[in-house]
């Protein structure tokens, strides 16, 4: 499979978890990069569609946003019971100010139906890298 | 990057270009040769180039690369000049190790080996984000982030004495639960309590060996087969919360311009969101306490419901390994105060020292090194030559060696288990992936990195212990 056509691959990161998402368009790879950090906790695949969260996130340039947009996949999981499945309606922004990201998710609360296999403590910004040549490539490190 | 040898047991990486200071590694041949394969150098070195660094940027014997500071990154910061970086603490704050000791020993347990694992399993929430079904509220949050594990001992889980033999006695001062945001707080509000994922457990374990007797017993610890139980988990998704509050702040308000590395972002000690920072850690440090309390608390409820019995369960000690504090140092001849960070590096007071709890010290810190899944895990004890070579600090664990993908691919849950099993370790964890991704071949060498710390002089062995039974988070 060429890369343009894959969504995400995991790599090989001693202490921590590494991925690289890939896009033809920024939101497709900010989308596909979301995708991956769930699956790093449960199979989106199984999480049924059934319940919508919105999301609204801010950065000052693209890796804050990046952060700030995965992060919240964490932020709902352990506050609110929330898993997602999908990302949807994903469009970005550029202001003056910064960037601004809106999108929702679907999925459903967390139950013992489903399994949660990992963790994630946060993402991080070590050797994050965003960037665009014919597609969109996104190198995400997360603390496990 | 110059590396050069000094001695058998440490590497300088000397002062050149934006350093500051000079980086050491205090490692071994074995262990350095895994230190050169990923960042772990890199970051060593970019911890040298930090505002307001005193004498040197040091990594311990297990570390391995991090983001910001590498894992096992101790450096600390003039109080005028110098900085306090999230990421020189790490997301989970106060990660840290508890160890009780019991009156029990192996024979004693070993038919109710299985009902005692079950039992803890089921009263202690593991996993990712599962947490108790209780939620305290904000208020009881932001009191326990005040009070830390004093809040779980007033609330009658725990006993005075657990409290006397905690660093900090278990409430570091000043924390501001103010200063937490609304996220930090809904993140913790259901976790206290619980060990979490990651490389986080529960283990009982036995004495198996006793390498200095005098003190030894000064921390209880009496003879070969006695039970121990060690508690490794830190603050939670609150902790988390609070590092990624204020990495997003500081780049804001103050910017990465001219940081080797964006993860390093930091604040001028004397400003006023360094300070906040400082005093929210500290918050988040207070709530890994009275997690730590709380779970030590369910230990002895399980031992009083399976054994009938829970008296002698008394608490070794409590060590924090991911943090940043002010503590007093000889720098030039003169005591001074530094803002210390130990992320992934525990403290190693030797004898005397005025922050030792009154019962030990005559003998010096206990400082508490667990092994990976299924490995041994000691108990040393702090030294005067730590306060000389490495702002009393020594290694806090084994160290990641191998991916959790590679570890996925190599190996497979239920083997891991089968073999555990066979060495007569009684394994709990919610899934298979888990396991496979703590199998102790992904780990350095744990007892190759107390030997070095113990023939450093930085932290020397008192006590090694194996595992009877492990509950992963």
């Amino acid at each position: 499979m060429k890369k343009n056509e894959m969504k995400y691959e995991f790599m090989n990161h001693t202490a921590d978890a590494q991925f690289r998402a890939y896009g033809s368009s920024l939101e497709e790879a900010f989308q596909n990069a979301a995708e991956a950090t769930a699956n790093l906790m449960w199979e989106t695949e199984k999480i049924k569609p059934i319940k919508r969260k919105n999301v609204n996130v801010k950065g000052k340039d693209r890796k804050q946003m990046l952060v700030n947009f995965l992060e919240e996949i964490l932020f709902l999981f352990e506050s609110d019971d929330f898993l997602v499945h999908s990302i949807k309606d994903l469009s970005i922004h550029k202001d003056k100010k910064g960037y601004q990201l809106k999108a929702y998710f679907e999925g459903d609360q967390i139950s013992d139906k489903y399994e949660i296999f990992g963790s994630i403590k946060a993402v991080t910004y070590n050797e994050m890298i965003i960037e665009s040549n014919d597609s969109y490539m996104i190198q995400v490190v997360v603390d496990i | 990057m110059e590396l050069k040898q000094i001695s058998q047991y440490v590497w300088e990486i000397p002062k050149q270009g934006d350093m500051n200071v000079p980086a050491f590694i205090y490692s071994s041949p074995s262990l350095i040769e895994n230190v050169k394969k990923d960042l772990t150098l890199k970051q060593t070195r970019n911890m040298a180039c930090l505002p307001g660094i005193q004498k040197a940027a040091f990594a311990m014997p297990d570390a391995h690369q991090g983001y910001g500071f590498p894992i096992g990154g101790v450096a600390a910061f003039d109080m005028n000049n110098g900085i306090i970086s999230p990421g020189g603490v790490g997301y989970d704050i106060n990660c840290g190790v508890r160890l009780l000791k019991t009156d029990f020993f192996e024979k004693d347990i070993h038919k109710y080996k299985k009902a005692l694992m079950d039992a803890i399993f089921e009263k202690v929430p593991t996993g990712v984000g599962k947490g108790r079904s209780t939620k305290l509220s904000q208020q009881e949050i932001k009191q326990v982030c005040n009070k830390g594990a004093q809040w779980v001992v007033e609330k009658g889980y725990g006993k005075e004495e657990d409290l006397k033999r905690t660093e900090e006695e278990g409430m570091i001062k000043p924390a501001n639960p103010e200063n937490l945001s609304s996220r930090a707080i809904d993140r913790g509000s259901s976790q206290l309590g619980s060990l979490g994922s990651g490389n986080h457990f529960l283990e009982l374990q036995k004495v198996t060996e006793i390498y200095d007797r005098k003190t030894a017993d000064a921390f209880g610890i009496h003879s070969k087969d006695q039970i121990l139980i060690m508690i490794h988990c830190g603050s939670r998704g609150l902790g988390h919360q609070v590092a990624s509050d204020y990495i997003r702040q500081m780049e804001n308000e103050i910017g990465t311009k001219g940081l080797p590395d964006r993860q390093l972002v930091n604040a001028p000690l004397q400003s006023k969101l360094g300070r906040k920072y400082y005093e929210s850690m500290n918050a988040a440090v207070n709530f890994a306490f009275a997690n730590r309390q709380m779970i030590a608390h369910f230990v002895r409820e399980m031992f009083e419901k399976v054994m009938g019995v829970s008296k002698g369960i008394d608490q070794v000690y409590d060590v924090c390994h991911n943090v940043a504090k002010f503590e007093v140092h000889r720098l030039n001849g003169k005591e001074t105060k530094v803002c210390i960070h130990r992320k992934g590096a525990t403290r190693s007071f030797g004898p005397g020292h005025k922050e030792i709890p009154d019962v030990y010290r005559h003998v010096g810190q206990p400082v508490l090194i667990p092994g990976s899944m299924g490995t041994s895990s000691y108990v040393l004890v702090g030294t005067e030559k730590a306060e000389e070579v490495s702002f009393s600090s020594t290694a806090h664990g084994a160290g990641r060696l191998m991916s959790r993908r590679q570890a996925l691919r190599n190996f497979r849950g239920e083997e891991v288990k089968k073999e555990l099993e066979s060495k007569g370790v009684e394994l709990r964890a919610r899934g298979w992936k888990c396991v496979a991704e703590e199998a102790s071949p992904v780990y350095k060498d744990v007892d190759e990195v107390v030997k070095v710390s113990d023939s450093l002089g930085i932290g020397s062995l008192v006590v090694k212990t194996d595992p009877l039974g492990v509950i992963k988070g």
